[in-house]
Formats: structure tokens, C-alpha cells, sequence
């Protein structure tokens, strides 16, 4: 644990490096903010950035193929973009580890996030993701090394979904002011 | 324009491959090409992941920095990832080639007109995305070119290549994905990472 209990990013990025994974693949996100600037400041990880999300799962799962673990980190908006490619992994059997930072649920204030929020889970389960949610800050290292095993020793697909309950949800509102 | 074979142009490639080259092959036909060019634990055949062949192709070249990775794809798929091209651009790797065999069609859906009929040209996109060396190859006499940018040159390296549109006995490789996957990896890393 980190000297602030609450830093959970920097336990993730030391839990992430513990695991052995050495490609972070990425989509921008508010909630990922700081673990990705920890990522891309760590020389022993690499950071790709996609334009869209299935781009980083199929990398991902050529990572697999030379020998390399690696890790995914999007939105849940993302998740509408990555489900066909899901089929890769699945049916290759191909490990694939993602961190995904909720919108449209615990007070979300963007209608606009709220469908694919809401049918993320459903829609990773479909395809054959197994989930860890997490809804409290100190929680998630201990969710993501459970996922990293998960998904790499037990050869799944994994996905730990970031609660907007531990992340905080925006009000455009008051940035309008 | 589109006169080159798309067989004798990839058997003509992977005649005299060494070990160090390892193949991601694109769905479709560009699959029916590398498995007719022989098969080998160091091809991976990718029967579906519309778009994603060249993604793949890169996460193998980052992973494997001493080999040489060949991409060898169709227009139908590269249309549909063409921001791989931006996304390998900014995170460029020496090691990594994609050919894309252009016969501006989708050949197993009937044969319907790609955009690389009309106005798009990939290898344009490629190079306004980043890509250090892009060429597109129409005649056999460029075909010594195609082999020094595709396994030879610094990479990325993004070639297109005018094939021909013609009807071809399918050569089928394994469609297990399992057994496809760890072949390669067994092939690159031993019997201990299986």
C-alpha cells in the first residue's frame, strides 16, 4: 500500500508491474488520468495510446502471441467498440486483462453515457468477460491483482469495472459557471 | 492498373523465409495465400477480427523486437482498421511490415467494390498518418522492391500491392485458434510456455 492509502493508481501501476505487464494500451480517460501518467513516466512499461478501443485488444492479443502481458484501460463507452473483437481472445483463448472506468450509472449527468454504461456489463458477460466490479478506492489494487491472475494463469478474459462511486461523477454545470 | 498475381507474389515473398521472420495473416484470402506459401507454427492465421490484423501484427513486433513481423492483409480488412496506421505511427516500431494485397474487392462475400476502386489510396492514408515508408507496387517489375520494403527495410512499413481479382482454389489452414496460437508462441519461446 502507498503512503496514502487513497492513491489507488499508484497501487495499481505498482500491482500492474508486479504482475509482470509491460504494455499498457489506452483510450483516454478521465478516471484513468493519473495511473496512465504513472504508466507513461515508467520506462519498463510501454504506452500505446488507439484511436479506437478493439484496436488495443487485438494488439493485446498479439502481445500475448510474442510472449508479452499487457493491459487495457477504456471507458465503458468503450466497450460498444471492442465487443466483436472480444471473439479473438475468446476463441483463441488468449488472456486479456482491462481496467474500465464507469459512466452512465451512479450519478452520471450525461444522458449520452447512460446506454452503453448501463449494457456495458451485460454486454462483456455476453461476450464471454468475466467481471470484478469495485466500488470503494481501496479495493481496486487488490480487485486488479486478482483479475491479473485470473485472466493470465487462468486464461480468461477479465475486466475490473471502476465504480463512478470511487472515481466521482462531473457536473458540467458548475464548469459552465 | 491491378495486374499482379496474389499467389505467385506471396510464394515468390515467403519462398526462402528464415526463421526470424514471423507472418500475421489477415482474414480471407490473404490466409488461403500464406497457407499455399507453406504452412509453418510461425503464421498466424487470423480467420476473422475484421480490421485487426495489422494491431495484431504490431503487438507481436513490440513483443518480439529481434524478429521481423510481416503483416500480410487485404484492402477490405485495412479499410476497416485504417486508424492502426496513426496508432502504430506514434509508437513506431523498426520491426514490423504490412502488405496489403489490393484487389479492391471483398472476395469472399461476392466480390463487391472496396473503396480502393474509387477515390481511396491506402498507402496515401498511410503516410499522411505517420508511416514512415509506404508504396504501392502494380508490376512484377517492382516485385524485388516489395521484398526489401516488406522484410528488409526499417519498419513500419506499409506496402500495397495491385492484385489481380481472380478466382482461387481456397488452401485452408487450421481454423483452432488454441492450437494456432500456442504453436507460435511454443515456436518463439519453447515448449515451457505452453
Amino acid at each position: 500500500m502507498s503512503e496514502n492509502a487513497l492513491d489507488w493508481p499508484a497501487d495499481v501501476h505498482k500491482t500492474l508491474r508486479d504482475e509482470g505487464i509491460t504494455q499498457v494500451c489506452q483510450v483516454p480517460d478521465a478516471g484513468h488520468k493519473r495511473l496512465i501518467e504513472l504508466c507513461q513516466a515508467d520506462n519498463d512499461v510501454s504506452m500505446t495510446t488507439m484511436t479506437t478501443e478493439e484496436e488495443g485488444i487485438y494488439m493485446l492479443a498479439g502481445s500475448w502471441l510474442g510472449g508479452c502481458k499487457g493491459v487495457m484501460l477504456l471507458q465503458s463507452s468503450g466497450v460498444g467498440n471492442i465487443i466483436n473483437a472480444l471473439a479473438m481472445p475468446n476463441t483463441c483463448r488468449i488472456p486479456l486483462l482491462m481496467i474500465i472506468t464507469m459512466r452512465g450509472e451512479y450519478g452520471e449527468f450525461n444522458s449520452w453515457q447512460v446506454p452503453m454504461g448501463q449494457g456495458a456489463p451485460a454486454s462483456l458477460e455476453a461476450m464471454g468477460v468475466r467481471l470484478h466490479r469495485v466500488d470503494a478506492a481501496e479495493d481496486i489494487a487488490p480487485a486488479v491483482k486478482a483479475a491479473a491472475r485470473l485472466a493470465f494463469d487462468g486464461q480468461q478474459m477479465v475486466a475490473v469495472l471502476l465504480s463512478q462511486k470511487v472515481l466521482g461523477f462531473k457536473d458540467f454545470r458548475e464548469l459552465a459557471k | 492498373m491491378n495486374q499482379l498475381h496474389r499467389r505467385d507474389l506471396v510464394s515468390g515473398l515467403l519462398g526462402e523465409r528464415d526463421d526470424n521472420l514471423l507472418v500475421v495473416a489477415g482474414l480471407g484470402s490473404s490466409c488461403w495465400d500464406v497457407s499455399n506459401a507453406g504452412d509453418r507454427p510461425e503464421n498466424f492465421y487470423v480467420w476473422g477480427a475484421m480490421g485487426g490484423a495489422t494491431m495484431i501484427g504490431f503487438g507481436v513486433a513490440k513483443a518480439q523486437p529481434e524478429k521481423r513481423v510481416l503483416v500480410i492483409t487485404g484492402d477490405g480488412d485495412m479499410l476497416m482498421g485504417m486508424g492502426s496506421f496513426a496508432s502504430i505511427a506514434n509508437d513506431p516500431v523498426t520491426n514490423l511490415a504490412v502488405l496489403v494485397l489490393d484487389n479492391s474487392a471483398y472476395g469472399e462475400t461476392g466480390g463487391q467494390p472496396t473503396h480502393t476502386t474509387g477515390a481511396t489510396d491506402l498507402a496515401g492514408i498511410a503516410k499522411a498518418s505517420g508511416i514512415a515508408t509506404t508504396a504501392t507496387i502494380t508490376k512484377e517489375s517492382e516485385l524485388d522492391e516489395l521484398k526489401e520494403l516488406t522484410l528488409q527495410a526499417p519498419g513500419p512499413v506499409v506496402v500495397v500491392a495491385k492484385i489481380i481479382h481472380e478466382p482461387l482454389k481456397f488452401d485452408l489452414p487450421s481454423n483452432n485458434g488454441p492450437y494456432l496460437k500456442d504453436r507460435f508462441r511454443v515456436a518463439l519461446m519453447g515448449d515451457a510456455i505452453a
